[in-house]
């Protein structure tokens, strides 16, 4: 039996080659490409699903601006040299939607077809649990920028390729319980609202754990499981009135933090209870006067409304505000950051003007101590591997002149002050009485 | 006891909620036997719409805030007839009479086109009209409990819908030729009902229902990319749970989801997601055609 593929409709059979044709085009350019003299950088992020509005596109922009400005050479010292280590970056930006294993394909798709020379990204720690192993067996230096698992190096315990330029979770949340614990030093209640998965489960026993070790009174009279994405809550809106907590401790991000507030607020749950928004930061400027001032808002580390004043802030908060009319949140720093690390890192090790390679990249990132808007980084925990920064919370305040939010009573806390020693998981380390933390 | 009325009202309000979402999927599925996959997608636009129109009213030197109020259906009314006729005269109409299944597939499709569509039209970064979820003020029941005025209103306007709904049905001479269709579609034909007329009405109608129950919740959350595939699973849920086709079966199972996870938040707050889908099973495994639902025989 004989059988043909046969198009008939000539709109059909149009459409088929010109299909056939883009498909046989993209596959050419990417194997051409390759070898151009370009850095070629991978950056995976979510430009699309729930976390693309709030994460993934600031992210994305982030690196936009940072490399169009490394290229063009305008970023100011340490980083004035053009591109990486004198040469063009040349970046390709990927949705990091769809899953763990198509990510993990992706990635392998990165590195063996399109041929970058690094990869930076992952927001969800479910990606960068499923990619830590994947990068050190294909040798490629990649850099997590955001995801806050505590979780990546004990996957990968001794990381050649794998860095993180960002902070985990537990330092969050260890630094929420100290600024609680210091503000309101009165609080006897305490309850939850987290998003049903790792992040809020991890958020909160880390959380409860922390305060309790500091002031073991406090009792936790509610915990709240919504699914993520719920955006309806009603039922915990309830629940947390009826206990009568002091303080709400949520790690709720996205569409659910501003649903929750909004609903919150026009309730009353927070007329005589704190909120306290470990990820609040990325909401300051959709929160408006729906947020009561005093909620106490966190940042992931010393980004966006935290981030100090030096000359790399300077020159980046306002060239991010003037390219997408928006402020730069926490997103958008640690990919900035991310990037200037790399950056720092072949051109410590590599010889000016050469391609820098895997080795000399991984070899200059290790323990390197580097400059970011952010301030600086040092990356001493996980063998070289991961980055230690302060941590900062404060209180939200409306300006009803301006009509913007901003946030004051900032309080810094150290990265010795919060993070535990290497070899030592968070859980013992809080249990023990934090021991060797250095705070002022 | 506060906690008993906290769990009623708390239910009550979902469930009205719920309702209000799967009304219109059920509709299109009694009627057509298109389990309409894109109605998370009329959910969205719904919400997208009113955001923008209200937050647009907002800004500009407003007169009466109240008007906010009536700009919600009113933009359902225009977004949901639009996509709705768009899409059953523009695709809809041609695959009539197709396998259940691959119609599933189609209007998944439609899912995931109209999900990037509202990316490109209002972009990622959310959109919010919370305005009129204040405007009507708050109730206070027992010690420290306060519901939104705009909450309670909702569980008004879903016995609303769904009374008028009844009557239509029941007691116009549309809804029985409606009837007559959804009961047998071929016979309808022989005795001379447009069949392609009721297919574009109901649809329509169903897609207005969607963007209604949108833009009413709009209000109250941030409009964010993926909130219609949210609801869709949920709406799902509840239609399986009354019998899909069934207007009443929707308003049972929506009741029943709403109390029972309503009873999970405040009595055992760590099996809130295994309630609404343990609901589901039970009813499944005792009635496989939901509580309303009627079982077919199948046509060789």
């Amino acid at each position: 039996m004989q059988s043909k593929l046969c198009i008939s409709h000539p709109v059909l059979r149009v459409s088929a080659i010109a299909t056939a044709l883009a498909l046989t085009a993209a596959l050419g350019t990417s194997a051409i490409a390759a070898d151009n003299g370009k850095y070629r950088i991978g950056v995976v992020t979510f430009l699309s699903g729930a976390a693309a509005g709030p994460f993934g596109v600031p992210a994305a922009n982030g690196a936009k601006l940072v490399v169009e400005a490394l290229n063009s050479g305008k970023v100011p010292a340490p980083y004035s040299k053009k591109g990486i280590n004198g040469l063009e970056i040349e970046m390709i930006v990927l949705d990091e939607a769809g899953g763990a294993t198509k990510q993990t394909e992706e990635f392998r798709n990165l590195i063996q077809r399109q041929k970058v020379d690094a990869v930076i990204g992952y927001i969800s720690s479910g990606d960068c649990l499923a990619i830590a192993p994947a990068a050190e067996e294909l040798g490629v230096p990649t850099i997590f920028f955001d995801c806050g698992t505590s979780k990546v190096f004990e996957v990968v315990k001794n990381p050649k390729f794998l860095f993180r330029t960002g902070l985990d979770a537990v330092v969050d949340n260890i630094a929420a319980a100290r600024y609680v614990a210091e503000s309101r030093p009165n609080i006897k209640t305490v309850a939850s609202i987290q998003q049903n998965y790792a992040w809020g489960q991890e958020s909160w026993a880390d959380f409860v754990l922390a305060l309790q070790g500091i002031k073991p009174e406090v009792k936790v009279v509610s915990e709240q499981w919504p699914k993520l994405g719920q955006g309806q809550y009603g039922a915990e809106i309830s629940a947390l009135s009826v206990s009568n907590p002091d303080v709400i401790h949520s790690s709720f991000w996205g569409g659910d933090m501003e649903a929750l507030m909004l609903q919150g607020g026009a309730r009353g749950l927070f007329d005589k209870r704190t909120a306290v928004l470990t990820a609040g930061e990325t909401g300051i400027e959709s929160f408006k006067d729906n947020v009561p001032n005093g909620t106490i808002l966190g940042g992931r580390g010393p980004f966006g409304a935290f981030a100090p004043k030096n000359a790399l802030n300077d020159w980046f908060r306002p060239a991010f505000q003037a390219q997408f009319k928006a402020d730069p949140t926490y997103p958008a720093y640690k990919m900035v950051q991310a990037i200037l690390g790399l950056k720092a890192a072949a051109e410590k090790t590599a010889k000016a003007g050469t391609m820098p390679t895997s080795d000399q990249v991984v070899q200059g990132l290790s323990g390197l101590s580097f400059e970011a808007p952010s301030g600086t980084v040092i990356m001493s925990r996980a063998k070289g591997h991961q980055a230690v920064q302060s941590v900062s919370f404060g209180e939200y305040q409306f300006d009803a002149k301006t009509g913007k939010g901003m946030v004051t009573k900032v309080k810094t806390y150290a990265g010795e002050c919060v993070m535990p020693p290497d070899g030592r998981t968070s859980a013992e380390w809080i249990k023990a009485g934090f021991p060797g933390a250095k705070c002022k | 006891m506060t906690t008993i009325f906290a769990i009623l009202i708390d239910g009550a309000i979902y469930a009205s909620w719920l309702f209000l979402v799967a009304a219109g999927l059920t509709i299109i599925y009694g009627v057509m036997r298109v389990l309409n996959m894109a109605h998370g997608s009329f959910y969205a636009i719904g919400a997208y719409s009113a955001a923008s129109l209200v937050s647009w009213y907002f800004s500009g030197n407003q007169g009466n805030a109240y008007w906010s109020l009536l700009m919600l259906p009113a933009c359902a009314l225009v977004a949901g007839a639009i996509i709705g006729i768009a899409i059953e005269q523009g695709l809809l109409r041609f695959l009539q009479g197709r396998d259940e299944i691959l119609m599933v597939i189609v209007t998944y499709a439609l899912l995931l086109i109209l999900e990037d569509a509202t990316k490109l039209i209002w972009g990622v970064n959310p959109y919010f009209a919370y305005q009129p979820y204040r405007l009507l003020g708050r109730t206070s029941i027992g010690e420290g409990l306060r519901f939104a005025n705009y909450d309670l209103a909702l569980i008004a306007v879903a016995i609303l819908i769904g009374l008028v709904a009844w009557f239509i049905l029941n007691r116009t001479n549309k809804g029985r030729l409606l009837r007559a269709v959804i009961h047998d579609r071929e016979i309808a034909i022989a005795m001379g009902v447009n069949v392609n007329a009721m297919f574009a009405a109901t649809f329509t109608i169903g897609a207005v229902l969607g963007a209604l129950a949108g833009a009413l919740t709009a209000p109250a959350i941030s409009v964010t990319p993926g909130i219609g595939v949210e609801v869709i699973v949920l709406a799902f849920a509840v239609v399986v749970v009354g019998g899909l086709g069934s207007i009443g079966g929707a308003a049972v199972g929506a009741i029943l989801v709403g109390l029972s996870r309503s009873f999970a938040v405040h009595i055992a707050p760590e099996i809130e997601l295994f309630v609404i889908y343990g609901v589901m099973f039970l009813v499944l495994a005792i009635r496989p055609q939901g509580l309303f639902g009627q079982a077919l025989a199948r046509r060789i």
